[in-house]
């Protein structure tokens, strides 16, 4: 986000100045509200079950251990979702990206033929669907459900970002497209030599937004798969930690009053292992997404 | 002429074939696949006409379902659709921008985390042996078993989405509000205007259109409240609050396979929801000019 300083500010009176303290108050308490589940979850997940279960945990780890980490990490199950997701999230988003740029760029193409039409036949779809019906019923007749491609094509585009790619090109001058067409260079050629290089920004943004996508999706595992060994993480999260399902992990823990203690812990464990990927990258690729929006919202 | 264009442009064209054969198959094939809604059911190939319709229309239950999807929207409307706004207009009254920078990467965070997870933490922290029963029971108050107790549901809801969503969904007022001419407010300031006459004079009808476009997705999406979250966050006892169309239309065509059934109530929600957006933004378009298409 572009920055400039803020010239705004009036005269000093006591309102403003007393605003200004609530509002930089108001902001660390936010601040506060939205990251503190993260560390607790993060805390409770390294620390001794008892005492997660006596309610000692707050601030730091009750004595600190990687017990539930172990357990977690040694379960198939979890290990097999994980590979899963690593493979959808990999996969889904190389198509997702040779989808986008092959709907985006002759969209962007100013002169052609049709492009009316076309753009309408697309956007229509952001306003209208079959549903989860009939789109389950058409993924079951192409044989996907419980193959890998259930995770990967019925979401190969998404129409929000395909028009965000193609706002992007439609911003890069046309003079490069005209001298690279007096060159010789096919329309083809054109995008992968020309283009691409130019688009890196919108590149990383759209990876990151699909790739987050596919990391994150429950729904379509949920409908289309019902094999656990294909299973993505999301899924035996959703299993393990909202219904309280027990992982084979958690069986082997034992039973009795240390089989519910260490639940909380490993549950937790979990979560961090799922959603730490996301959390490493997160500040060093923030600005690729807020790009994102911005680009989508001055097409408004 | 334009045959030679045509022949000219073949190479786009190709590169559409893919993209469009996306479209068909996996858009408007399930489109088409909506007859099913008009039929007995999958095996019985027989035409009942609006026979699905008529029943859910007809079924007690619908009131329920109708009235659970729209109390949740309206909701959204009236404390998740502001809040972005409030964040927005706040984030752009703090001075020190390393600070505004730090605050603004934090609140966007939630965004990136699924809703399994989100969803996993509202479930385990509101449990009986959860954090905030912990801390209930250490100030002495009763345990409350909130996700059992219809009565919580929406509040539970609507508070997790406000929590996930409000600082990345800021980022377009930001983007709006950066977008203000700058000499508007230094008029204002010659003219004595305080900041909080700035903010109601200048700052909020200069992004009244990116406000209205918002609504208007927001109104268009009244009907619909995506199974996603609901499915995460319900049970038994309290389908009686949290039981919307699109989880009816899951149990039904998913659990109970009873497709046609499924597939007419999900075409009415989207039918409906289709006419709730085309009427706010003939609405928008002639109140303030802004309209989506």
């Amino acid at each position: 986000m572009r920055i400039r300083p803020n010239r705004r500010s009036g005269p000093k009176n006591f309102p403003s100045q007393a605003f200004d303290v609530f509002n930089v108050a108001f902001m660390v308490f936010l601040a506060f509200v939205t990251f503190y589940p993260f560390y607790f979850i993060a805390v409770t997940s390294l620390s001794d079950g008892k005492a997660v279960m006596a309610g000692q945990v707050s601030l730091f780890p009750v004595k600190f251990t990687l017990a539930s980490y172990g357990l977690v990490l040694r379960d198939p199950n979890i290990l097999r979702s994980y590979l899963n997701t690593l493979l959808y999230t990999t996969l889904g988003t190389i198509i997702n990206l040779g989808m986008t740029l092959l709907c985006a760029y002759p969209l962007s193409r100013p002169g052609l033929e049709g492009k009316k039409w076309i753009m309408g036949f697309i956007v229509f779809t952001m306003f209208f669907s079959g549903g989860m019906i009939p789109t389950f019923l058409v993924v079951n007749s192409l044989k996907m459900v419980n193959t890998i491609w259930a995770m990967v094509i019925p979401g190969a585009l998404s129409t929000y970002n395909m028009i965000v790619t193609r706002s992007f090109f439609q911003s890069l001058p046309e003079a490069l497209h005209e001298s690279a067409e007096i060159d010789g260079a096919g329309e083809m050629k054109i995008l992968t030599r020309i283009f691409l290089p130019l688009s890196m920004p919108i590149i990383a943004t759209m990876t990151l937004f699909y790739a987050v996508g596919h990391w994150n999706s429950y729904m379509n595992a949920l409908l289309y798969l019902n094999d656990k060994k294909y299973y993505p993480i999301q899924s035996i999260l959703r299993n393990m930690v909202v219904q309280g399902q027990m992982g084979s992990a958690t069986m082997d823990a034992g039973g009795g009053s240390d089989f519910l203690a260490i639940d909380t812990t490993i549950k937790y464990a979990v979560i961090m292992v799922a959603t730490l990927p996301i959390m490493l990258v997160y500040p060093f690729v923030q600005r690729y997404f807020v790009k994102g929006v911005m680009i989508g919202s001055i097409k408004g | 002429m334009l045959r030679r264009r045509l022949a000219r442009q073949w190479p786009l064209y190709a590169m559409l074939l893919l993209p469009i054969i996306y479209y068909v198959i996996f858009c408007y094939w399930p489109m088409y696949g909506l007859n099913i809604a008009f039929k007995k059911n999958i095996i019985k190939n027989e035409w009942v006409g609006l026979y699905n319709f008529i029943k859910f229309l007809s079924d007690p239950y619908f009131y329920k379902l109708l009235r659970n999807t729209l109390l949740l929207n309206v909701y959204s409307l009236a404390f998740s659709f502001p809040a972005p706004i409030a964040l927005a207009l706040m984030f752009n009254e703090l001075k020190n921008l390393r600070f505004k920078r730090v605050i603004q990467s934090i609140t966007y965070l939630p965004h990136f985390i699924s809703t399994v997870v989100v969803c996993g933490m509202v479930v385990n922290f509101l449990s009986n042996d959860g954090f905030v029963n912990q801390v209930l029971a250490s100030l002495g108050f009763e345990r409350i078993q909130f996700l059992m107790q219809p009565g919580f549901f929406r509040p539970i809801y609507i508070i997790s989405g406000i929590w996930q969503n409000v600082g990345w969904s800021s980022i377009i007022y930001l983007a709006a509000i950066s977008g203000v001419d700058e000499e508007l407010y230094e008029a204002a300031t010659i003219d004595g205007a305080g900041r909080l006459r700035k903010v109601l004079s200048i700052t909020l009808p200069c992004i009244a259109p990116t406000v209205s476009i918002m609504l208007i997705m927001a109104i268009g999406g009244i009907m619909s409240v995506g199974a996603e979250k609901v499915l995460l966050l319900y049970n038994g006892a309290t389908y009686e609050t949290a039981d919307v169309i699109s989880t009816f239309v899951y149990r039904r065509g998913m659990q109970g396979a009873d497709y046609s059934y499924a597939s007419a109530v999900g075409m009415f929600q989207s039918v409906v929801g289709l006419l709730f957006l085309y009427a706010a933004n003939r609405f928008s378009a002639k109140i303030s000019g802004s309209s989506l298409w």
